[in-house]
C-alpha cells in the first residue's frame, strides 16, 4: 500500500520545493484547501486554510515556529462535514493530536489528507518572535540546514522548546503523506510516502514519480529519536525529582495565576466546559475565610494544584507532548515536563500511546469484567 | 510517625456499600469514627477529581467502595470505577501520594460485618503509615 516517491529541490530551496509539492495538490480538483503555516506580513508564522495558490507563496511549514497546536483547528474545520476535501499540513504531534480529537468525536477524517513533515523542531513561541524580529529572510531553509538531520538543543543562539528536544516521534507516521527530511539530501529531493490509500490517490493524482526512500534515512531516524529519547528520559528524571511530594508539586506550579491558558492551548483538553470555569469553582466568600481560619492562611488564586491534577487525570492518557501548555504559560512554568511524565505512566498502564492509532479507544472510555483486579481490596505499605 | 487521629474519606455506593453500612449500623456493630462516608449513587460517578481534592485536603486515605462484578446497579458502573482508581493509583505516587492511600473495595447490601471489618481494617493501617509530606494545600 505504501508508495514511496519525491520532491526535486532546486536551487537549494528544499522549502520552495515543499510549496511547489503543496500547489501541485491544491492544483487538483479533487483538493479544496491547503492548511498550512504561513508568513503574516514577514512577522510571524500562523496556519492559515488557503484556496488561492498565489497565497501559498507564504507557506512555510518548515520554518522554527509553532505558535498553537494545529489539531484545535483542524477540529473547528472538520467536526461536521466542511464540504470539500482539505489538505492539512501538520506535525506528527499535531497529527497524534488529531487522531485523539476524532476518537473523541471532536473531528472527522472524512475529507481531510492528513500530508506530515519530518519534525525538525520548533522554538518556543517568545524565542521565535524573537529570532524573527532579526529578519526573516529564508528562515525555513536556514532552520532545516540547521537542525537537519542532528537535532541540536539551539539554533541560532536560541533554545529548541523543551518539548521538541525531548520529543521521540520525529517521524509523521501516522500521516496520508509523509514528507521526509531526516535522511535526505536537502539541496536534491525530499522522500515523499504515501501510507493509506487516499494518500495514494492524490500521489497518483499529481503523477509523482516513483522513487526509494533515500539509504540513509532509517538511520538517520534511528539517530534522532534516540537522542531525543535519552534527552526525554532524563527530562522525566529531573522532573520527578522536583514534584514528589504534594508540597514540591506546589511548589513548582507556585507562579500559576489560574489563567487556564495551558489548558486553552492544550489540543487535547477536550471538554466544552471546563469544571474549573463553572461555577463549582465560584466559592462563596466566607469559604475562603474558613479556608484561612482553618489553615493560618490560603494560597490566592486558590484550587491552583486541583487544577493541575485533575487536569491530569482528566487528559494525561491524550498528551501527545507538544508542549503548547508550556508555551502558553505566562510566567513560564515548565508545565509539559509534568504533564509528559505522568502522560508517559497513565499511558503505559493502559498499553495505550496517545495518537498511536486511530482504532484504540481512550482508555478511560472503555472496561472489562476481568481486568485490574490486582487493585481491589486492602494493601499496606 | 504514628497518626493517632487518620481521616478517611468514602465514596460509598447507595445500593450496596452504603446499604451495608446502615446494616451494620442496625446491628450496632462498633467501628472507628474515623471514616467519613459520602454517599453517591454509584461508583462509577466518583470523578477523580473528587479524591484528587480529598488528598489535597490532607485526607489521609480514600475509601472507594461499591457493588461486586455483575451486580452494578447501572451495569458496569463499577468497572468504570475501577479504571478511574487504576489511573489514579498510576497519577498520585507520582506526587509523592502512595497508591495503598487509595482503596477500592466492593462490599454487597448485606455485608454489614464486612463493612465494619473493613473500617477497622482501614483505620489501622492509616493510623500505622502516619502522614506523608504536602497535603493540605
Ligand atoms: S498537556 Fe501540554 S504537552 Fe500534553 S498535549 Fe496538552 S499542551 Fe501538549
Ligand atoms: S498557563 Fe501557566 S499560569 Fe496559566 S494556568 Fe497554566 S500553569 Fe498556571
Amino acid at each position: 500500500m505504501k508508495r514511496t516517491s519525491h520532491i526535486l529541490v532546486e536551487n537549494n530551496d528544499p522549502s520552495a520545493a515543499i510549496r511547489r509539492f503543496l500547489a501541485s495538490l491544491l492544483a487538483l480538483d479533487s483538493v479544496d484547501a491547503v492548511l498550512t503555516p504561513r508568513w503574516l506580513s514577514e512577522k510571524t508564522v500562523m496556519p492559515a486554510l488557503i484556496n488561492d495558490p498565489d497565497q501559498l507563496e507564504q507557506a512555510d511549514p518548515c520554518s522554527p515556529a509553532f505558535m498553537m497546536n494545529s489539531a484545535k483547528l483542524v477540529s473547528r474545520l472538520t467536526r461536521k462535514t466542511p464540504g470539500g476535501k482539505i489538505v492539512a499540513v501538520l506535525r506528527p504531534c499535531e497529527i497524534r493530536a488529531v487522531k485523539e480529537l476524532v476518537k473523541l468525536k471532536q473531528a472527522e477524517t472524512d475529507g481531510l489528507i492528513l500530508l506530515g513533515i519530518d519534525c525538525p523542531g520548533a522554538l518556543g513561541n517568545r524565542d521565535f518572535q524573537a529570532l524573527a524580529a532579526e529578519g526573516t529572510e529564508g528562515l525555513g531553509n536556514r532552520f532545516l540546514r540547521g537542525v537537519i538531520p542532528d537535532a541540536p538543543a539551539e539554533f541560532e543562539g536560541r533554545p529548541i522548546s523543551e518539548a521538541c528536544k525531548a520529543c521521540e516521534f520525529p517521524v509523521p507516521d501516522g500521516a496520508d503523506i509523509l514528507i521526509g527530511l531526516y535522511g535526505a539530501d536537502l539541496n536534491e529531493k525530499l522522500p515523499v510516502q504515501s501510507n493509506t490509500p487516499s494518500g495514494n490517490d492524490l500521489l497518483d493524482d499529481i503523477s509523482a514519480p516513483e522513487s526509494e526512500e533515500p539509504a540513509d534515512r532509517k538511520a538517520a531516524v534511528d539517530k534522532v529519536t534516540k537522542a531525543r529519547t535519552a534527552r526525554r528520559d532524563a527530562m522525566f528524571e529531573k522532573t520527578a525529582e522536583q514534584v514528589n511530594n504534594l508540597d514540591k508539586f506546589a511548589d513548582y506550579f507556585a507562579n500559576c495565576v489560574n489563567c487556564y491558558n495551558c489548558r486553552v492551548a492544550c489540543p487535547v483538553c477536550y471538554c466544552r466546559e471546563c469544571v474549573f470555569n463553572t461555577n463549582v469553582f465560584d466559592h462563596e466568600p466566607f469559604r475562603y475565610l474558613q479556608w484561612a481560619k482553618r489553615r493560618g492562611g490560603v494560597r490566592l488564586p486558590a484550587d491552583t494544584a486541583f487544577y493541575h491534577l485533575t487536569r491530569l487525570a482528566h487528559m494525561s492518557t491524550a498528551c501527545v507532548g507538544c508542549g503548547q501548555c508550556s508555551n502558553a504559560c505566562p510566567n513560564d512554568i515548565p508545565v509539559m515536563e509534568v504533564f509528559r511524565l505522568t502522560a508517559h505512566r497513565t499511558q503505559a498502564a493502559f498499553d495505550y500511546e496517545a495518537g498511536r492509532n486511530i482504532e484504540e479507544p481512550p482508555p478511560l472510555s472503555v472496561f472489562s469484567e476481568n481486568e485490574f483486579t490486582g487493585i481491589v481490596g486492602i494493601t499496606k505499605r | 510517625m504514628q497518626k493517632e487521629d487518620p481521616t478517611i474519606i468514602a465514596f460509598v455506593c447507595n445500593w450496596c456499600t452504603y446499604t451495608a453500612a446502615d446494616l451494620a449500623g442496625v446491628s450496632r456493630l462498633n467501628y472507628p469514627k474515623n471514616v467519613r462516608l459520602i454517599r453517591v449513587m454509584c461508583t462509577g460517578m466518583v470523578d477523580t477529581q473528587y479524591v484528587i481534592k480529598a488528598f489535597l485536603e490532607g485526607a489521609d486515605m480514600v475509601w472507594i467502595s461499591g457493588c461486586h462484578p455483575g451486580d452494578c446497579h447501572y451495569i458496569n458502573g463499577n468497572y468504570k470505577a475501577r479504571r478511574k482508581v487504576k489511573l489514579l493509583k498510576e497519577i498520585l505516587p507520582l506526587f509523592g501520594v502512595s497508591p495503598e492511600r487509595l482503596v477500592l473495595t466492593w462490599i454487597g447490601a448485606s455485608d454489614g460485618i464486612e463493612f465494619a471489618q473493613t473500617i477497622k481494617q482501614l483505620t489501622d493501617i492509616a493510623r500505622e503509615q502516619g502522614a506523608e509530606a504536602g497535603g493540605a494545600a
